[in-house]
């Protein structure tokens, strides 16, 4: 029973009526009872990124979530908190995944502005397949292939800085993780880039396309760690984005990270994030906590 | 020209020693003839309690078994040995395994490593020599 207790930041997602993040919920609940261990090799479930995807913590990886292997499940919930000198992001979800194949992912974005009052919420459902290779094995890195599709609850925000859709938008995105096993001075190297097609506003919290721009361009994102230790990461991720609102300036995503990977079950990561101009205020920069369960 | 040659002699014979000490450096931090047949018992040992991967080994020479490993393990890590068992594709053709067992073998192999105290740097570098016999053993 003790992952239990791991689940009670998620809480107050069930005050939101988002039947899939519900079902997946309590699809883990129902199985943490049942926990086993997956096939996989620990730290080769990555991290959860910001859309709820298995990766980094900036980007999507072509990692499957989880541990599941061949023929297995695998099935965990995540909440990530960042915080900058203006603004507060919180995210909450859960990942299922089935055959190390195909992974599944909701996500609820909760976005706060300093000096206003209420939150601006998107929720993010994602699907991803691997299309071929093994991250850890194969000599081609691990391929795979996202869509994430994004629906903005509270809209009028995106309205006022000129995005040309406050509704909904969709990322489709490529991504390729090699693992070269004791690479650098005997520890293990990760790398992953992800080409993202998007028309996303600050990952759409401000909306889908813009004045400056509203056709979907290409992104790319990259990520690189070394394993310090057999439970530690030490990484650096970017991503870029588009600048699609005249009114409102936009800039890459960078960080450096730390993840923690005690064993199968739990993943903590901190990171120090530079997010650049985030609708009128320049230089954001703060700190980025997130934890992932596995229950199966 | 001669220069050259001597230059470039020297450079590759340098790096060959830097090789070979980096090679001989790695079967050292396994310990040597005796670490490496101490790797390999413990092992054999971790096989012996698992209640996914033994039933592959019920019917195996351990003897045997323990001598080819002791070689493999030798001669990846640049040890004084040769490798004289069966391909691993004859060794695992009929056994259908799984990419799952596999990577629990290798969670097996990292037990049986930290237990003899293996820095972490030889005990990746012995991982991943030994990663390329996945492709020959899975799926046969």
């Amino acid at each position: 029973m003790k992952p239990l207790s791991r689940l009670k930041p998620l809480s107050p997602l069930s005050g939101y009526s988002t039947g899939f993040v519900g079902s997946l919920l309590s699809l883990c609940l129902f199985t943490t009872s049942a926990y086993a261990d997956g096939s996989r090799l620990l730290a080769t479930s990555g991290v959860t990124s910001l859309s709820g995807a298995a990766g980094g913590g900036l980007t999507p990886w072509a990692v499957i979530s989880g541990y599941g292997d061949e023929g297995e499940y695998s099935a965990g919930a995540f909440y990530t908190e960042t915080a900058t000198e203006a603004y507060r992001l919180n995210v909450k979800g859960a990942s299922a995944s089935y055959d190390n194949r195909v992974e599944v992912s909701a996500a609820l974005q909760s976005f706060e502005i300093k000096g206003v009052a209420g939150d601006l919420r998107q929720e993010i459902y994602g699907i991803k397949t691997r299309l071929s290779g093994d991250a850890v094995y194969t000599r081609m890195p691990q391929i795979s292939a996202g869509l994430q599709y994004k629906r903005l609850l509270d809209g009028a925000i995106a309205e006022a800085v000129g995005a040309t859709d406050n509704q909904s938008g969709t990322d489709i995105y490529l991504s390729a993780t090699k693992v070269h096993l004791a690479a650098l001075a005997g520890r293990h190297v990760l790398w992953n880039l992800t080409l993202r097609a998007t028309k996303a506003n600050q990952m759409g919290l401000l909306g889908y396309g813009g004045d400056d721009n509203d056709s979907y361009q290409l992104m790319p994102e990259a990520s690189a760690l070394v394993l310090l230790s057999d439970e530690v990461a030490l990484g650096a991720e970017y991503r870029q984005k588009p600048d699609n609102l005249s009114a409102f300036g936009e800039d890459e995503f960078y960080d450096v990270f730390v993840a923690w990977f005690p064993d199968k079950r739990v993943n903590l990561t901190a990171a120090y994030a530079n997010l650049g101009r985030i609708a009128g205020s320049d230089d954001q920069s703060g700190l980025y906590l997130s934890l992932t369960t596995w229950f199966k | 020209m001669t220069h050259w040659m001597k230059v470039t002699t020297t450079l590759l014979t340098t790096m060959a020693l830097s090789w070979n000490a980096q090679a001989d450096a790695f079967y050292d931090e396994l310990g040597g003839e005796a670490g490496v047949a101490q790797i390999v018992d413990d092992f054999i040992n971790e096989i012996s309690y698992d209640r996914e991967i033994f039933p592959f080994f019920k019917d195996t020479n351990i003897a045997r078994l323990r001598s080819k490993l002791i070689e493999q393990f030798c001669e990846v890590s640049g040890g004084p040995c040769t490798y004289t068992g069966d391909s691993m594709a004859e060794v695992h053709t009929g056994m259908n395994i799984t990419s799952g067992q596999f990577n629990r073998v290798v969670e097996l192999l990292q037990n049986a490593l930290e237990k003899n105290d293996i820095p972490l740097a030889s005990r990746n570098r012995l991982i991943a020599a030994l990663a390329p016999t996945r492709a020959d053993t899975i799926h046969r």
